[in-house]
């Protein structure tokens, strides 16, 4: 029962962090119907500024507010510098601007900062709880993570659908068109897309560093981790993204506990699968009303 | 007003707006007529931007606005309501309508002016867009442009699929548009009768060029044009 409670506690904290990825590569789909390979190496950058910005001597919160700003910027450069050359091109020309930019960041990681992991510092203690004397393994550092992704989650939706600005962006993914022709600068929405997405990445990439160890490549299974909750949530649900990160956190960590860690790639990759041929448009997606 | 001067634009090298000229004065309705294809909603398009002029000019209150971009455009105050109704199905009925005005910002019309002119959609403020009929879509398309207090209002096959009541009722509103908010309205129509029956003058499109531009009540009259081209 304790290994139960270990594992569903532990799947919620994973699944957290792919549901700060999903949401990354959500708000990325929605604005510009383009998936984003580059994510992972993006949030693995401001993960590096953080970790620079640590290093210098700066508290955590400062390191945390850097990998926040860096997103924000790396995302909005992004949009406006290649993105944007793209964004009426066939999809393909996308996909292959944002694996460039992947490698390309990747590299200059690895230039500037070295191939060896790098341990990075936790919020709050590494240690599990104690309950009724026994030690579970999940800690307060994983609450904090649980908490600080609940309130992106609830901060993101509360934009959308409470201020002028998440109307606005609503309107230029569903409407281009029609929202140009109601003023909306819809280009200015779409950088604003990928700007919020590369932060709510940024945030991700430092609440899970200090478990992953800080590399270039360190982030590449968060990313199809995050991919494949997004698929499971429909591709551009919000909400259906945090809910399809927190049930594939969940099947993960039981696989992980009872059959073991060697497994979770192939189970993600089967979750995966399973979505796209029974309910390719995944379990919250908006598809079907878009037809009307 | 709204005054167009030799406008051309191509779709590749199809030529779907031919040298056009027109003009619209404050608190008067234009009509653009043509069969299908003529080129009437191009010549919209090209105006508000969404298809990039190939030559001529577009002059809004005295400025050149030929190729600004759209955005820019809608921001001077000359709204265009799309085909098909272009409401955001996703979107609630007030939503819709918040959207219109934000350009505005506090000189935005009140939403509840609009829901004065169009009780309906007040009583289905809350729901999504997609749930409307047709006619309120319509209405709602419309009351979305008047959010911006616009000084033009380009409006683009108003009465598409619409009952022959409901098309009368958008007429006569469009034609007091016009007269109480000072409005010069360039109404797009393949239903050249209703069309004519509102507006002061007619323009007629065949392959994106003007071949006849008349007063109105000269243009129902033309019965040589009318067969050729009006069908009625």
């Amino acid at each position: 029962m304790t290994k139960f409670i270990d594992l569903t506690l532990s799947g919620i904290s994973d699944g957290a962090i792919y549901a700060a990825v999903a949401l990354a590569l959500v708000l990325i789909w929605r604005a510009t119907r383009i998936v984003n390979f580059a994510q992972g190496a993006m949030l693995m950058i401001t993960t590096f500024i953080a970790y620079a910005v640590i290093g210098a001597g700066a508290s955590y919160v400062v390191g945390f507010l850097a990998a926040l700003l860096s997103g924000l910027a790396l995302g909005a450069v992004t949009e406006r510098v290649l993105i944007r050359r793209v964004e009426h091109a066939p999809p393909l020309n996308a996909v292959i601007v944002t694996l460039g930019l992947y490698t390309v960041l990747v590299a200059v990681a690895g230039m500037i900062w070295g191939n060896t992991p790098k341990s990075f510092p936790a919020a709050f203690s590494l240690r599990g709880y104690t309950v009724g004397g026994t030690t579970l393994l999940f800690t307060p550092n994983d609450t904090f993570i649980v908490l600080v992704v609940i309130a992106v989650a609830l901060g993101l939706a509360a934009m959308f659908r409470f201020t002028s600005l998440g109307l606005q962006m609503r309107a230029a993914a569903f409407a281009p068109e029609v929202a140009r022709l109601l003023g909306v600068r819809v280009g200015r929405m779409f950088t604003v897309g990928w700007a919020l997405a590369a932060v709510a990445g940024a945030i991700a990439g430092v609440l899970v560093a200090p478990s992953v160890f800080l590399g270039p490549n360190s982030f590449d299974p968060i990313l199809i981790g995050g991919f494949v909750a997004a698929v499971l949530g429909g591709l551009d649900s919000p909400p259906g993204a945090v809910i399809g990160g927190l049930l594939l956190g969940l099947a993960l960590s039981y696989v992980s506990g009872y059959e073991g860690s060697a497994l979770v790639p192939l189970a993600a990759l089967a979750i995966l699968v399973l979505v796209l041929m029974i309910r390719p448009s995944g379990l919250f997606s908006a598809a079907q009303e878009r037809r009307v | 007003m709204l005054a167009v001067h030799e406008l051309s634009a191509h779709y590749g090298p199809v030529r779907a707006v031919d040298h056009v000229s027109l003009e619209v004065s404050a608190g008067s309705v234009t009509a653009v007529l043509g069969a299908n294809g003529a080129g009437k909603t191009s010549l919209l398009r090209t105006i508000t931007g969404l298809i990039p002029a190939s030559a001529g000019r577009v002059i809004f209150e005295g400025e050149d606005i030929t190729r600004r971009p759209v955005e820019e455009i809608v921001r001077r105050g000359l709204a265009h309501v799309p085909e098909g109704r272009g409401v955001i199905a996703e979107l609630s009925v007030d939503e819709n309508l918040r959207l219109g005005g934000l350009w505005r910002g506090r000189d935005a019309a009140p939403r509840k002016e609009i829901y004065e002119l169009f009780p309906r959609l007040h009583d289905r403020r809350t729901q999504l867009a997609s749930r409307l009929s047709g006619g309120e879509r319509q209405m709602l398309s419309i009351g979305r442009a008047l959010m911006g207090r616009p000084r033009a209002l380009l409006l683009d096959e108003p009465s598409l699929g619409l009952a022959p009541l409901l098309v009368a009722q958008i007429m006569a509103m469009i034609r007091r548009l016009a007269d109480t908010l000072d409005l010069a309205v360039l109404l797009v129509e393949q239903n050249a009768r209703s069309a004519l029956s509102v507006a002061n003058r007619g323009v007629v499109l065949n392959l994106g060029r003007v071949v006849a531009d008349e007063e109105s009540h000269r243009l129902a009259a033309d019965e040589g044009l009318r067969h050729a081209y009006l069908g009625f």
